[in-house]
């Protein structure tokens, strides 16, 4: 999203001018200080991570035990964790987000349209609390006894709370971007005697690529970065995950550990500057998730400015 | 990551928590700390810390402000750790902790002149607690202590049903957690280093722990006593094998024969004077002890 103010107006002040002006590096100050914002955090991060590296040698973060109370400071369960949770949740989001996506911009009629749009956008402002606590009251039991796992709080139940957090962002998004896709494209893919669902799957889905895949990576990064719902639900125990079966038993994330450790631990203590190397891994994984995205999104976008040419 | 957002730009001190200036910056906005030199505006007694304690502690706020008008109590859970920092960086009045004081965070106080007085208020017994399905119903601490480690992983090994067990305990920030690991895990033996199997679920509340045993036949937790209700079986436990199995109750705790009992505290910063000096003075009172006993715990007097 580029400004484009009026330069010729501006390169002349005049007293309608001035004003403009002012608004219009207020606008850029903005924009920039969000740069700011990140390198700020990132410095943060890592002053009070880095000391961390000294302090335990390397090998012990790769210990698979983490009980920080006793210098245990085995990072693997915990990244191990955070990724099975948002694996599972991704694998249940995507498909379910897109085909709801695709069923509101392409395939309901007009009025289902107007209600079911802002419903998911509702389902999008529960706080994450609350669901936790609809996962431990209701959900867990079912998880137990329907999969027939010894508890119920488990990575899976984790992944379906994240899974529904992110849908409503996924849905959201991606709906945009197919709304975007031009009506003339799905004309002529009609003209060519294309069915409706050869045209939703050939032609409108890849012509809105971009903005889908900038939906499933906001899914990802709402489910990566989520806290309360897993610490309430996923059972915190950490446990090295050890395959796919370990989706179905409890396990810790890196954002529960942090919150749940974070506001009782001594300030300048080992664990204190651990919890900030994990909060350091955090941001890293999610640097890469959006740096991939956006390569991947730029290159298509160029791919597609020379076929256009 | 809350703490990387909200510190650069309120961290003006480099030792200090953020969490705990925020803590500060928030108290110094909305409830201004006791000013015993004006004594036409209602005292303020700010009062944190161990979350088994803090129904405890609001029943004694509610009952004192009953009959001290000119007494405003202000209570906060947290747990026993955030209430004793709290006290280090003298933000509250008095502190409650479900464990005794350590030595490094005395010294801190001290180091910011300040002498942490100790109080015993009440005393408090770890239920044992299960499904009210499950057919077991007495364990050893040595058994508690198999299947805490990992060691057992059935309730057939205890002579329960064949079910995988499934471990609760509170995280380890909880006073509660490391009095466990200290007096049934490790037995009460200092040089005993078992830890907690991994498989064990660290829930961050009392009511995530009583949840999952009411619903779930596998589990085994514990919990306060204060916290147990008619919906789960509670545990009697037996110190070994010679010894009788004891279900905890004020009677048991208070001859302690029942095995997994501890003291309660109330720290204040200083040696109290004032209204905190009245304030702990009626928390010895009978009327006091009997709030103790009707949430569960045990009265001291």
């Amino acid at each position: 999203m580029r400004l484009t103010p009026n330069r010729m107006n501006n390169s002349i002040p005049s007293n309608r001018n001035w004003l403009e002006l002012i608004l219009e590096s207020l606008i850029r100050a903005s924009g920039y200080s969000a740069i700011l914002f990140v390198a700020l955090i990132l410095i943060f991060l890592l002053r009070e991570g880095l000391p961390a590296l000294g302090e335990v040698p390397p090998a012990a973060f790769a210990e698979a035990r983490w009980y920080p109370i006793e210098a245990h400071f085995g990072l693997l369960p915990l990244i191990g964790g955070s990724l099975i949770v948002t694996l599972g949740a991704t694998l249940i989001a995507v498909p379910f987000g897109l085909a709801t996506a695709i069923f509101i911009a392409e395939i309901a009629p007009r009025w289902a349209r107007e209600i079911l749009k802002p419903l998911v956008e509702v389902l999008g402002g529960l706080p994450s609390v609350v669901l936790g606590f609809l996962g431990m009251l209701v959900l867990a039991p079912i998880v137990r006894t329907t999969l027939n796992t010894p508890t119920g709080l488990t990575a899976f139940t984790g992944s379906l709370l994240l899974a529904g957090m992110a849908i409503p962002t996924l849905v959201s998004v991606a709906e945009d971007a197919l709304d975007a896709v031009p009506k003339s494209y799905r004309d002529a893919a009609l003209a060519l005697g294309a069915t409706k669902w050869q045209t939703i799957w050939r032609v409108t889905l890849p012509a809105a690529r971009s903005g889908v895949l900038t939906a499933i990576m906001l899914g990802i990064g709402r489910a990566i970065g989520e806290t309360m719902t897993v610490m309430m639900v996923t059972g915190n125990a950490a446990r090295l995950p050890d395959g796919l079966g370990s989706l179905f038993l409890p396990v810790r994330t890196m954002t529960a550990t942090i919150a749940a450790e974070m506001g009782e631990v001594a300030n300048g203590s080992v664990h204190y500057h651990v919890l900030f190397t994990i909060g350091l891994t955090l941001f890293v994984i999610a640097f890469i998730v959006n740096l991939t995205a956006s390569a991947v999104v730029f290159q298509q976008r160029k791919r597609a400015e020379r076929l256009l040419s | 990551m809350p703490a990387g957002i909200i510190s650069p730009m309120t961290h003006p001190h480099p030792r200090l928590h953020p969490w705990l200036w925020l803590i500060m910056l928030l108290g110094a906005c909305a409830a201004p700390v006791a000013n015993p030199t004006s004594p036409t505006t209602p005292l303020t007694i700010e009062n944190k810390g161990s979350d088994t304690m803090v129904n405890l502690a609001l029943a004694w706020a509610e009952a004192y402000e009953r009959t001290h008008p000119d007494v405003s109590l202000s209570v906060t859970g947290g747990g026993s750790g955030t209430g004793i920092a709290a006290l280090i960086n003298n933000t509250v009045d008095v502190a409650n902790a479900s464990r005794a004081i350590k030595k490094e965070e005395k010294e801190k106080a001290e180091a910011n002149g300040l002498a942490p007085v100790e109080f015993v208020v009440a005393r408090d017994a770890i239920a044992i607690i299960i499904h009210p399905d499950n057919p077991v119903n007495q364990l050893t601490l040595a058994q508690l202590s198999a299947m805490y480690s990992g060691q057992m992983t059935n309730w057939r090994e205890v002579g329960g049903e064949d079910r995988p067990l499934v471990l609760l305990s509170r995280e380890t920030n909880s006073g509660t957690h490391v009095y466990f690991l200290e007096n049934v895990l490790r037995l009460g033996q200092k040089e005993n280093k078992t830890l907690f199997s991994p498989a064990t679920l660290l829930l961050p509340s009392s009511e995530g722990i009583s949840a999952e045993v009411r619903q779930n036949p596998n589990a085994i937790g514990y919990d306060g006593l204060g916290y147990v209700t008619d919906d789960m079986k509670v545990v009697a436990v037996a110190k070994d094998e010679a010894s009788p199995y004891v279900l905890p109750t004020i009677a048991t705790v208070n001859d302690k024969s029942y095995p997994v009992a501890r003291d309660l505290y109330m720290y204040t910063s200083v040696e109290p004077a004032g209204a905190i000096k009245d304030y702990l003075d009626w928390i010895f009172s009978p009327e006091a002890q009997t709030i103790v006993a009707e949430l569960g715990f045990v009265p001291v007097k």
